[in-house]
C-alpha cells in the first residue's frame, strides 16, 4: 500500500515539475501556432466580424503571387549571405583570439558585446551610419565616387541588411568557434607541426575538419536566425524596400498581416514559414545525432 | 457584528465610488511629440470643463500601429471607446459595420445637438457615407502644401516672393537652383508616390484615381490611376531625379525629405500642412516661404481642390457601460467648438474643421499675422470638387500604398517606365481590392 502511494506520488511529481514549462509552451507557442493554421484556411475581415472557410485558397494564391516568389528568392540570398559573412568573419576572429595568449580574454569580451544589443537598436545604428542624406559612410563612399543609396539601389539595400544582420551574429558564432578551437587537442597540431606542416596547412587539414560539427551546427543556426530573427533589423533599416528587394518572408508575414491587415494570406505565409523551421530543425537534430557517432 | 460592519463599509465605499468617479472614455491616438502634448491638453481641458466624464488619451504609436492595436483589442473585447484612424484606414473602418458606431448615430442616440452644416464640406465629405451621414468625427485633417527656402531662391537669382506655380516652372527653377550651386537639390517630396505624387496629383489635375467615384460608390471599385498623364508625371520625376533636381526621400512619409529641406540641401519641400510648426522650428538660418501645390499646366489650366489627409476619430461598438457613449458625444461637441478648433488648428497647422473656427481665426487676425497659414484652407476650398477631387476611398489602402511606393522606386532606379510601373501597381492593387471586397461580403 505504502509503496503504491510513493509510486503514485512520483508519477505525478514529474508532471508537476514539467507543468510550468509545458503551460508556457502551450499558451505562447502551440496555441498561437494552431490558431495560425486555422486562420490560414479562412477569409476574414480585419475586425473578425465575419469569416468564411476557403480551404486552400490562401495557399494556392501564394504559389502564383509574384511578390511572394520574389520574397522567397530574397530570403534565400539574404540567409546565405548572412551565414557566409558572419561565419567567415567570426572564424577569422576566433582563430586570431585563439592565438593571442594574454589578451584573448579581453578581445573575447569585446567581440561578444554586440550580441547584447537589441536588434532594433542595432538596426537603427546601421540606418544612421548608412543614411543616404546624413550618414557618414555614404558621404565617404561618395568621395571615392560610389553613389550609395539603399533607398533606391536594390544591391545597396541587400548589402546593408546583410552587414547589419551579420554584425550581431558574428558575436554568437565567435563564441562557438573559440570553444571549438580550444577543444582541438594540442597534440594533434604539434604532431602535424613536427611533420613539417605550416600554420595554414595545419589549420585546413587538422583544425578545420575537427571544427566541422561546430561549423555545421552554426550554419543551421545562422540560417534560422537570418530567416526569422532579423525582422526588427529589416524594419528599422529598409522596411523591405526598395521595390521589395529586402522583403524577406518573415517581414512579409508581418507587413501583410499587421500593416496590411489581410489576415488569411498572412497566416498561410506564416504556416509555410513554420514548415521551413520544422525542416531545418529536423536537419539540425539529425546532424547532432551523427555528431555523437562521429 | 463585525461582518455587518464590513458589509456596511463596503456598501459605503461602493456608493462613494459610483457617485464620485467620472465615466472614463478611453481614446487611443497616434500623436507623438508636440502634437501629442497638445492633444493631451485638449483632453485635459475637456475634463476640467465638466465632471461627469473623463477622457483618457493613450498614445499607441504610429497610425498603422494604432489601427492594428485597436483591431486586436476589438477582437479581444478590450477596445477603446474612441480611436484615431488615419484617412488611409477610412475604407477599412467604413466596411467594418459591426465594429463602428457611426458618429452621427452616437450624437443622435445621446441627444446631443450637432450642426453638420457648420463643418467644412471637403473634410466631412471624405468621411460620409452615400447618404451623407458623417461616420467619423473629423479631428486632424491636413493637405499637402509647398514649403520653399527663400534664401536659396535669392542665391540662385530667383525672386523669393514668387513660388513656382506649375510643375514645369518648378523643374526650371530647380535646375537653376542646382546649376547655380545655391542648393544641391531642387525639390523633395513626402509621400512622393502616394498621397502627394499620385492621389493629390490626380485630384488637382481632375484625373480619376479609381472607378465608382474613386471608390466612394462601393467596394467594386477598380484603380484607374495608371492614366497617361500620371505616367508622364512619374517619368518627369525620374527625369528631374536624373538632373539632380528632385531627390527621393524614401517611401511613405519619406523620413529623409524634411531633414533635406531643413539642412538646405533641397530648396523645396512638399508635405502636410500640419508640418508647418515643425518646419518653422527646424528651419534654422533661413526664411521659409509657403505656397499651394504646383499644378500640371499640360493637363489643366484650372487646378481643382487638393484632397485631405490626417485622421478622424472613430467610435467603436461594444462598451459595456452605455454612459461611455454619452461621454463620447459630449466630448465631440466640445471638440467642435470654434475656440477649441481654432486653438488646435493654429497650433498644429491642421485644417480648421468648422467654418466658425476659420472665421474666428480671421477675426483674431491670425492669418494676417502668420502669412501662409491659410494656404491649405484656400487650397481645399477652391473650385467645385469633382468626383476626382472629393477624395479616395479604398479598402486595404495601407497595403496598396506600399506597393505603389515600390513601383515608383522601380521607376526611379530606371527599371520601369512610369506607365509600366503604374500598370503593375494598378494590377496588383486591384487584386488587393478584390480580396477586400470578398472579405467584406462573406
Amino acid at each position: 500500500m505504502q509503496t503504491k502511494r510513493t509510486v503514485f506520488q512520483a508519477r505525478l511529481l514529474p508532471y508537476a515539475l514539467l507543468a510550468p514549462q509545458l503551460i508556457i509552451t502551450m499558451i505562447f507557442f502551440v496555441w498561437p501556432a494552431l490558431q495560425a493554421v486555422y486562420q490560414s484556411f479562412l477569409r476574414e475581415d480585419p475586425f473578425g466580424l465575419s469569416a468564411k472557410f476557403v480551404w486552400f485558397q490562401n495557399y494556392t494564391r501564394l504559389i502564383g503571387d509574384a511578390s511572394y516568389l520574389n520574397s522567397l528568392s530574397v530570403t534565400f540570398v539574404f540567409a546565405v549571405g548572412v551565414t557566409a559573412v558572419s561565419m567567415t568573419v567570426s572564424l577569422l576572429f576566433a582563430v586570431c583570439v585563439n592565438r593571442a595568449l594574454k589578451s584573448g580574454r579581453f578581445y573575447t569580451t569585446m567581440l561578444v558585446w554586440p550580441y547584447a544589443l537589441a536588434p532594433a537598436a542595432s538596426g537603427l545604428l546601421w540606418w544612421f551610419m548608412f543614411n543616404p542624406s546624413v550618414g557618414l559612410i555614404p558621404y565617404v563612399l561618395n568621395l571615392v565616387g560610389y553613389d550609395w543609396n539603399h533607398r533606391l539601389h536594390e544591391g545597396d539595400a541587400m548589402i546593408l541588411i546583410i552587414i547589419a544582420a551579420s554584425w550581431k551574429q558574428i558575436s554568437y558564432n565567435f563564441l562557438f568557434f573559440v570553444a571549438g578551437l580550444q577543444s582541438v587537442p594540442h597534440s594533434l597540431t604539434e604532431a602535424a607541426a613536427i611533420d613539417g606542416a605550416g600554420p595554414v596547412k595545419r589549420f585546413w587539414t587538422v583544425v578545420f575538419p575537427l571544427l566541422s560539427p561546430t561549423a555545421f551546427f552554426l550554419a543551421v543556426i545562422n540560417i534560422t536566425y537570418a530567416m526569422f530573427d532579423t525582422l526588427p533589423i529589416i524594419d528599422a533599416v529598409t522596411s523591405g524596400g526598395p521595390s521589395q528587394s529586402t522583403n524577406i518572408l518573415v517581414y512579409k508575414v508581418y507587413a501583410d498581416g499587421f500593416i496590411g491587415l489581410s489576415l488569411g494570406p498572412s497566416a498561410a505565409q506564416s504556416v509555410v514559414l513554420m514548415l521551413i523551421v520544422v525542416l531545418l530543425t529536423v536537419v539540425q537534430f539529425r546532424w547532432v545525432e551523427r555528431k555523437v557517432q562521429y | 457584528m463585525i461582518k455587518k460592519l464590513v458589509l456596511t463599509a463596503a456598501a459605503v465605499a461602493l456608493s462613494a465610488t459610483t457617485s464620485l468617479a467620472a465615466t472614463e472614455v478611453t481614446w487611443w491616438h497616434a500623436m507623438g511629440g508636440e502634437l501629442g502634448k497638445k492633444l493631451e491638453e485638449v483632453a485635459q481641458k475637456f475634463n476640467e470643463s465638466q465632471s461627469e466624464y473623463k477622457v483618457v488619451p493613450v498614445f499607441k504609436g504610429t497610425y498603422p500601429e494604432t489601427l492594428t492595436a485597436a483591431i486586436a483589442a476589438f477582437r479581444a473585447g478590450q477596445q477603446p471607446a474612441i480611436v484615431q484612424v488615419f484617412e488611409v484606414g477610412t475604407g477599412t473602418m467604413m466596411a467594418a459595420k459591426g465594429a463602428v458606431y457611426p458618429v452621427y448615430q452616437v450624437m443622435k442616440d445621446a441627444g446631443e445637438p450637432w450642426d453638420t452644416k457648420g463643418f467644412l464640406a471637403p473634410v466631412t465629405g471624405y468621411y460620409s457615407d452615400a447618404e451623407g451621414n458623417i461616420l467619423s468625427m473629423p479631428f486632424n485633417s491636413s493637405t499637402p502644401i509647398m514649403y520653399y527656402n527663400k534664401d536659396v531662391f535669392k542665391k540662385a537669382g530667383l525672386d523669393p516672393e514668387v513660388a513656382p506655380k506649375t510643375w514645369a516652372e518648378l523643374a526650371t527653377m530647380g535646375k537653376k537652383i542646382v546649376d547655380s550651386g545655391a542648393a544641391t537639390c531642387g525639390f523633395t517630396l513626402s509621400y512622393a508616390a502616394t498621397w502627394v505624387g499620385l492621389e493629390n496629383y490626380s485630384a488637382i489635375q481632375d484625373l480619376p484615381f479609381g472607378t465608382l467615384q474613386n471608390g466612394f460608390g462601393g467596394t467594386k471599385t477598380e484603380f484607374t490611376f495608371n492614366g497617361p498623364n500620371q505616367a508622364k508625371f512619374w517619368d518627369s520625376l525620374k527625369k528631374a531625379q536624373d538632373d539632380k533636381v528632385f531627390k527621393y526621400g524614401g517611401p511613405g512619409g519619406a523620413a529623409e525629405s524634411a531633414p533635406m529641406f531643413y539642412s538646405q540641401q533641397c530648396a523645396v519641400y512638399m508635405g502636410s500642412s500640419a508640418s508647418r510648426a515643425g518646419v518653422i522650428n527646424n528651419a534654422k538660418g533661413f526664411e521659409v516661404g509657403f505656397a499651394p501645390m504646383p499644378y500640371d499646366d499640360t493637363v489643366t489650366k484650372e487646378p481643382k481642390n487638393s484632397i485631405i489627409g490626417g485622421a478622424t476619430l472613430w467610435t467603436l461598438n461594444g462598451q459595456k457601460d452605455k454612459n461611455v457613449y454619452k461621454g463620447v458625444a459630449k466630448f465631440f461637441t466640445y471638440l467642435s467648438k470654434p475656440e477649441v478648433q481654432a486653438d488646435w488648428h493654429q497650433f498644429t497647422g491642421y485644417l480648421p474643421i468648422t467654418n466658425a473656427a476659420y472665421e474666428l481665426g480671421q477675426s483674431q487676425g491670425y492669418y494676417e499675422k502668420n502669412p501662409g497659414s491659410d494656404i491649405a484652407i484656400k487650397q481645399i476650398m477652391r473650385g467645385t470638387p469633382s468626383d476626382n477631387s472629393k477624395g479616395v476611398r479604398f479598402g486595404n489602402l495601407t497595403q496598396i500604398r506600399d506597393l505603389v511606393d515600390q513601383q515608383f522606386e522601380a521607376v526611379l532606379s530606371g527599371k520601369k517606365t512610369g506607365q509600366q510601373a503604374l500598370d503593375e501597381a494598378a494590377k496588383q492593387g486591384n487584386a488587393i481590392l478584390r480580396e477586400f471586397e470578398a472579405a467584406n461580403s462573406n
